[in-house]
């Protein structure tokens, strides 16, 4: 079995991120960049089902300017058997990651492809839907657990107040939540032996894939602040201003 | 412009969700619901009375006793041609199919907008509600999910819309619902509750929640809980108030044991009032609180609760 992992290379959670003057974007120079949270899980999820032999080999890929290469090897590192590089200059929307996405994961014969739920910079929560309608795949979305055997995947979804479980025949996309894992981290022998792994680079124009952005972005803007209250000393006074003065108890 | 609106419901009844994205389309223009269930003839009923409806779509089927994804896009997909836009609400569902949605009509998903500039633009929350994106959409069919803290709800009036069949579409059977585990509480949903309690990692444990939970009662509150409390496992996953669990804006939101982590904030400071109840003064949920209470909440919680009749 065949798993395609996308991960995407964005700024780092821990970093508190600063609107550019001008509004047209969020401060990226000098500014740390990681995988994408929700895709360390993702690469992990791929390596725990290659190492109990279900499958036989883990790709990473990812899209983007020259840099994203340093995140398809932080996938390496982590223990992922080669890369795919898609150098794309240009802004891309989930939509167009995921035309392009489908069309290698056909290439690729790709059975399972294991990906983040969101990322934390744009917050969409959609390029793992895409791909499934666009290959007309299953998809189990915010998957907390993953069973599989043969060609049957049994995931547990995190929803709206609890949990639901479904069956997805493969090939079929899996998005990975929070508690699906721990993430490894890599260690300094994997990371040198990551430097001789594979990756394959792929120019976007050989895909005949239209990039331009149906979604664009017009203005980036901090969000109102909210003003700190007081500090009350006692219960009591915090009891006294919730019933009379905010009037909501 | 004809909007339509995907009822959120559970077969029995209308969530609250629904009247959020319904108030939200009605910027737009003709609003239209589309009733997706089986054995759902309550919904259908309850749904044709919200207030300015031009009319409710219905399909009835038992294919669609669970709202799979696969299932439900591609029927959507059906009578997309009629509208000009589709609305969903940002719940587990929504998310789940909208994209799903938009990548079959080869169109551009606007996840979680909690503004409407115009028909074609409007605002979205990116970096975890660090920044706020304009976004301006150029497709002709706009797959919309709304967050649903960030519109009214619409009313339920007298005068009943028109009712419309839709034939069921295309039915996968790649994907099969297998069972659900749904916690069971009395409270109202986190997301629509008007008062919520919430508890971080200074709780401590699951036992000590129930110092919160006896609080909650008494107020009619839903229980919410910072990442840091179900990562320890003392609370199920979906009580998760954040940037990655749920976004909520009740009139009253007390954090107890909560430091106030950016990802915390991101899904609870539109709420109207907030309250901080923490013994570390330096806590950033000061930053964000109306009123604070620097004490030990094993102290502070009983004697609220005490203190409302």
């Amino acid at each position: 079995m065949k798993i395609l992992v996308p991960v995407k290379r964005v700024v780092d959670y821990n970093v508190k991120v600063r609107v550019k003057n001008d509004e047209s974007g969020i401060e990226l120079d000098n500014v740390k960049m990681s995988m994408n949270p929700f895709d360390e899980i993702a690469v992990e999820e791929a390596l725990r089902l290659k190492e109990k032999g279900i499958a036989s080999e883990v790709i990473a890929i990812s899209i983007g300017v020259t840099q994203v290469q340093e995140t398809i090897r932080n996938a390496l590192a982590m223990g992922a058997d080669s890369g795919i590089f898609v150098e794309v200059n240009d802004t891309l929307e989930p939509l167009t990651v995921a035309k392009i996405i489908a069309s290698i994961a056909k290439k690729e014969n790709i059975d399972l492809m294991i990906l983040g739920k969101q990322a934390i910079d744009d917050d969409m929560n959609a390029t793992g839907q895409m791909i499934s309608a666009l290959l007309n795949w299953p998809q189990a979305t915010f998957a907390s657990k993953v069973e599989i055997t043969d060609k049957t995947a049994k995931v547990s979804r995190e929803v709206d107040g609890g949990t639901e479980n479904i069956e997805i025949t493969l090939p079929a996309i899996i998005t990975t939540d929070l508690r699906l894992n721990e993430p490894r981290y890599a260690s300094l022998p994997n990371i040198m032996k990551a430097k001789k792994k594979p990756i394959n680079e792929i120019k976007v124009n050989d895909l005949k894939i239209d990039i331009t952005q149906k979604l664009e972005i017009l203005k980036v803007e901090e969000p109102s602040k909210r003003e700190a209250g007081i500090m009350v000393k006692t219960v009591e006074e915090l009891f006294d201003k919730l019933q009379n003065e905010a009037k909501v108890i | 412009m004809n909007v339509l609106v995907i009822a959120e419901h559970n077969n029995d009844e209308i969530l609250p969700a629904t009247l959020n994205a319904v108030n939200a389309a009605k910027q737009i223009g003709t609003v239209d619901l589309f009733v997706i269930g089986n054995d759902c003839q309550d919904v259908i009923d309850s749904g044709n009375k919200i207030e300015g409806l031009n009319k409710v779509l219905f399909c009835n089927n038992k294919v669609y006793e669970n709202p799979l994804a696969e299932n439900i896009s591609t029927l959507i997909q059906s009578v997309s041609k009629d509208y000009t836009h589709i609305f969903f609400a940002n719940t587990a569902n929504g998310k789940n199919t909208a994209p799903r949605l938009a990548a079959l009509l080869d169109v551009m998903i606007i996840p979680d907008v909690i503004e409407i500039i115009d028909h074609n633009t409007f605002k979205r929350p990116i970096y975890a509600g660090n920044a706020i994106a304009t976004v301006r959409s150029s497709d002709t069919c706009k797959v919309i999910t709304v967050r649903t803290t960030a519109f009214e709800k619409a009313t339920f009036g007298e005068k009943e819309a028109a009712k419309i069949e839709i034939l069921s579409s295309e039915i996968t059977n790649l994907t099969k619902y297998i069972s659900s585990e749904l916690s069971k509480n009395e409270r109202p949903e986190l997301t629509a509750a008007d008062i919520v309690v919430s508890g971080g990692r200074g709780l401590g444990s699951s036992e000590n929640f129930q110092i919160l939970e006896k609080l909650a009662d008494k107020l009619g509150a839903a229980m919410g809980a910072s990442r840091a409390a179900v990562d320890a496992g003392y609370v199920p996953n979906d009580w998760q108030v954040g940037q990655t669990g749920k976004v909520v804006a009740p009139d009253l939101y007390i954090a107890a044991g909560i430091s106030g982590a950016i990802q915390h904030l991101a899904g609870m400071k539109d709420s109207k009032v907030i309250v901080a109840i923490n013994k570390d003064e330096d806590a950033p949920i000061f930053t964000v609180s109306d009123y604070g209470l620097a004490d030990d909440l094993f102290k502070a919680v009983p004697e609220l609760e005490k203190l409302i009749k």
